[in-house]
């Protein structure tokens, strides 16, 4: 059976499959505009919760819609520390993507230069290496990321780093398991014969054939790193207070809410959830997309 | 004169894409007597095993027989509702196909497979059921039966794999074998020794076969009805030897032709020009017409299946005499 | 198949020797070493003490052979916080971390596998919809959230089960299980609910995968073809077919059970070992995270091993190779 559709850029035809699945594309949605709200925090909030001369602790612990102090409406209510919950989720979020985006990208660099060049070298060192990633693939990286956290200490540079150990991995295995299948295709073949530089080969040629399934880790990983750094928050590892991210508002507010002050702990967790939720369920018309496996 | 085991008339089998329908069979009738083998032949896309697939019902969506009839003894087969239509398959009606590396489940043993077979339709004791598996197998010319059904597909070599897949389409004794390219998978050698014991097979037993292939010379070597399939359609029906003597379908002679059995030594091979057409851009008549050396106007309408004696074909201006055009 | 079962059993001694060397160089050579043995509002002059009493004026190859030596004698060194042998400490505190995982895991995998082979089954139906997107969620939301709203829903807006802690214990074996009474499985409920759920989400679409993988081979359609039902095909072709799969994931994820019992038994005050080793790190009590992670890495090593071994079992024509 001759071609199907009309044939645009892959990306093309991608994105024309991609927008017919409409859960999907409201995920992206969703996605995006949670980005942009928290780009825009500082200019869409009407307190920087990180500023601590903003809180006045006479307004801790007051219910959605409430009018502070300072003369606005709590719109989602108060923290325990006075800070505006509506603030706070924003300025959370921004912290939430920032991690994750820089954690994932690290993780992504260095996971798959190591993977792919495993697969290239080949040999004993290829062996060696990939048996770390597997030995360190069988640990949770939940584990993982405590115990850096916990060696390493608080703050965002070693939260990063904690991910980063924790999550590099499943991009080395991706990558390479897709180069040692390109490997062994001819066009490396020829590649190699000329006079090309290996490392040339190996980023011009066989990386963008590898990148699909790398794509689809990726989003995963993202979403991942999201919520282990809440996860740390809320283990009381990671970022300082004085920063709080999401997780470390919701184990602030975790205390109240058997007193009945629930929205301390679940609107920041509500934002969170939707943010972790989107973005999976994006990656998973992503790799559904991808998989040949699927293709009838 | 009975009537004939299996009657297919007009079948038609659609797939749903998002380009359309795709009609892979097209309006298909031929006859199956009881222990005949007839030939079912045509390229890829022919539409021919999904005609074998139709029969069965085994068509997975966005597929669907889409029109027509399938009549099993005189029994309608098309719309019968599931329960009925397993136990008709693999009791009446059995089904090899291509690749028995897939076929075969390889975390199973042989013995288990065979037993699901028969538990499929009857209640044995599990002795029973493996006697009668050593014994499918014994027939199949698998030595060692007994030991062997504890083994792994893995453990037998593809010819062998093949023999137990004919086992296990045997094992109830059905009164049609549909076979889809059982042969295109092993070794040349494999293949001729399987198709005398297929042959043999089929004779003692009194099976009727459909045997499906794009290989002229397997096909004739075993079957003794011809039909040969192009773009969904029969174009052509008869008699083996016949039809292969002289075809009358520009399109038969010009499979024939380009048979390199059929060319003389260090001559360059025949070649039917162009390609098959895509399912989608179908012409709207003869849908051969575009690669046929004899096209004429006329071919712009689709030509009836004309039957003369036992001999059909599907077209304006079949071939008289036998060769080429 | 012997030769395979040694050959692993090697491989998990240098694995384990390694973790051992990495442990010891994390936190005897990292930082001030003697804050691991010691509590670090000690006075001098016990701190010289003790130096000279764990031989930390010795040569770091010599430290690493007596910790290694120490380690095979089950001496873990004594908790600051508990003041009692570590593996003491953490021995009273398993049965609890056991019975909860036991309780998620088994929860997870005898419910998650059946409803992710009917979603792949038929995977445009409602159910098999509604099941994805339950999946999507035990999956993706973090565990402490869903504790969380599980806490909220069931223990504070409508007070039908405990918010927390282990309740009656008997006394089976010699060791204390709560699962046998019913107030204690009233309080097990919840935290095994909460642990079991991203196991399960993993499960059904694991299974959904494999199922709707399956059903397009050509396998299934042999088997179609003998007349086979479509029950028999599903449980006997399908299900020994996507096994392989599973239980690779089944004990992967088994250590990750292990490892999100830690947020569970938080947010629970379970006192299991994973509420340990959380005070443990806010309490800096060493003895016992050196402990706990040479611990849980010997625990993977054994699911690895069983892992591996289940492979040969479950595929044929693995047992084929090994020989």
């Amino acid at each position: 059976m001759a071609g199907l559709m009309e044939s645009t850029s892959p990306f093309g035809r991608f994105w024309s499959e991609f927008r017919q699945n409409r859960i999907a594309l409201g995920a992206l949605a969703v996605v995006a505009v949670i980005v942009a709200i928290a780009i825009l925090a500082p200019w869409i909030t009407p307190q920087n919760p990180y500023d601590l001369s903003n809180l006045v602790l006479t307004d801790a612990r007051r219910p959605p819609g409430f009018v502070g102090s300072k003369g606005f409406t709590h719109w989602l209510g108060t923290d325990a520390q006075g800070r505006d919950l509506y603030s706070a989720i924003l300025y959370g979020l921004r912290i939430s993507i920032e991690v994750g985006l820089v954690a994932g990208a690290l993780a992504f660099a260095i996971g798959v230069t190591l993977g792919t060049f495993a697969a290239y070298l080949g040999g004993r060192i290829e062996a060696l290496i990939m048996r770390v990633i597997d030995l360190q693939l069988s640990f949770p990286a939940i584990l993982l990321a405590l115990v850096l956290a916990a060696v390493l200490g608080q703050g965002k540079g070693p939260l990063i780093a904690a991910l980063v150990t924790a999550q590099y991995a499943y991009f080395a295995r991706t990558a390479h398991g897709a180069a040692s299948a390109e490997r062994s295709k001819e066009y490396v073949e020829a590649a190699l014969s000329t006079p090309l530089s290996p490392r040339r080969v190996v980023f011009r040629h066989i990386l963008p054939n590898c990148l699909p399934p790398l794509i689809v880790v990726a989003t995963v990983q993202i979403a991942n790193s999201i919520a282990l750094e809440a996860t740390l928050s809320f283990l009381g590892l990671g970022l300082p207070v004085s920063e709080p991210s999401l997780g470390m508002l919701i184990a602030n507010g975790f205390q109240y809410m058997l007193s009945g002050r629930y929205w301390i702990s679940i609107y920041p967790g509500v934002a969170l959830i939707v943010l972790i939720v989107a973005i999976n369920l994006v990656g998973d018309q992503i790799r559904d997309q991808l998989n040949p496996r699927l293709r009838r | 004169m009975t009537a004939p085991l299996l009657e297919v008339e007009n079948l038609a089998t659609h797939f749903m894409t998002r380009s359309g329908p795709l009609k892979a069979v097209d309006g298909v009738s031929f006859t199956v007597e009881a222990g005949e083998i007839v030939g079912l032949v045509g390229e890829s896309g022919s539409g021919k095993s999904v005609t074998g697939f139709s029969i069965l019902g085994l068509i997975d969506p966005p597929g669907q027989i889409a029109g027509g009839s399938v009549k099993l003894d005189g029994e309608e087969l098309v719309g019968l509702p599931p329960g009925q239509l397993r136990a008709i398959r693999g009791k009446r009606i059995s089904m090899v196909f291509q690749d028995p590396s897939a076929t075969l489940n390889p975390v199973l043993t042989i013995g288990h497979q065979m037993r699901l077979a028969i538990e499929a339709h009857e209640k044995v004791s599990e002795k029973a059921a493996r006697d009668r598996a050593a014994e499918a197998l014994t027939r199949v010319g698998i030595p060692d039966a007994a030991r062997r059904l504890d083994a792994h597909p893995h453990q037998f070599s593809g010819g062998m794999r093949q023999r137990v897949a004919i086992a296990i389409a045997l094992l109830n004794r059905p009164a049609l074998i549909i076979c889809d390219e059982p042969t295109t998978a092993l070794d040349v050698s494999i293949q001729a020794q399987i198709l005398t014991e297929m042959k043999a097979l089929a004779r003692d037993l009194g099976t009727a076969m459909i045997w499906i292939s794009h290989d002229l010379a397997t096909v004739s070597s075993i079957a003794s009805r011809l039909l040969v399939m192009y773009a969904g359609r029969i174009i052509e029906e008869g008699p083996v030897a016949t039809v292969l003597r002289a075809p009358r379908h520009p399109y038969t002679a010009g499979l024939l032709a380009s048979l390199p059995a059929n060319a003389a030594p260090g001559q360059d091979l025949t070649q039917i020009p162009g390609s098959t057409p895509s399912l989608f851009a179908l012409p709207p008549g003869c849908a051969f017409a575009p690669r046929c050396p004899q096209v004429h106007p006329e071919c712009g309408t689709m030509p009836d299946l004309v039957r003369d004696g036992d001999r059909a074909v599907r077209c304006h201006f079949p071939l008289k005499t036998g060769g080429h055009p | 198949m012997i030769g395979f079962i040694i050959h692993r059993v090697m491989q998990a001694f240098v694995v384990m020797a390694v973790i051992s060397l990495l442990v010891f160089i994390g936190v005897y050579a990292i930082g001030n070493p003697i804050d691991v043995l010691i509590s670090p509002d000690a006075t001098q002059q016990i701190r010289e003490d003790a130096i000279r009493a764990y031989g930390l004026d010795q040569p770091l190859w010599k430290q690493y052979l007596d910790f290694v030596t120490r380690l095979l004698h089950g001496d873990f060194g004594r908790s600051f916080v508990y003041n009692m042998p570590v593996l003491e400490l953490i021995g009273s505190r398993l049965p609890a971390t056991t019975e909860l995982a036991l309780a998620a895991v088994m929860g997870a995998t005898l419910l998650g596998v059946p409803l992710g082979m009917y979603a792949g089954y038929r995977p445009d139906g409602v159910l098999a919809k509604t099941i994805m997107a339950v999946s999507i969620l035990g999956f993706s939301v973090p565990t402490f959230w869903i504790g969380l709203v599980l806490i909220f829903t069931f223990a504070v807006q409508l007070g039908w089960l405990p918010a927390g802690g282990r309740g009656d214990t008997t006394t089976l074996f010699g060791i204390e299980w709560s699962f046998l009474t019913f107030d204690g499985l009233t309080h097990l409920f919840l935290p095994a609910l909460n642990l079991s759920l991203f196991k399960f989400a993993m499960m059904v679409r694991l299974a959904r995968a494999g199922t709707r993988e399956t059903m397009l081979t050509d396998t299934v359609k042999f088997a179609r073809a003998a007349g086979e039902s479509e029950w028999t095909i599903l449980t006997r072709h399908v299900l020994r077919l996507i096994a392989i799969p599973i239980v690779t994931v089944f004990g992967l994820e088994l250590g990750s059970t292990l490892a999100f019992a830690v947020v569970t038994e938080t947010i629970f005050s379970w006192p299991g070992v994973g509420k340990l080793i959380i005070d443990s790190i806010s309490s800096l009590d060493r003895p016992v995270m050196v402990a706990y992670l040479m611990l849980v890495a010997f625990f993977f090593i054994l699911i690895n091993l069983a892992v591996d071994l289940s492979y040969a079992a479950l595929d044929p024509r693995l047992r084929a190779r090994r020989a």
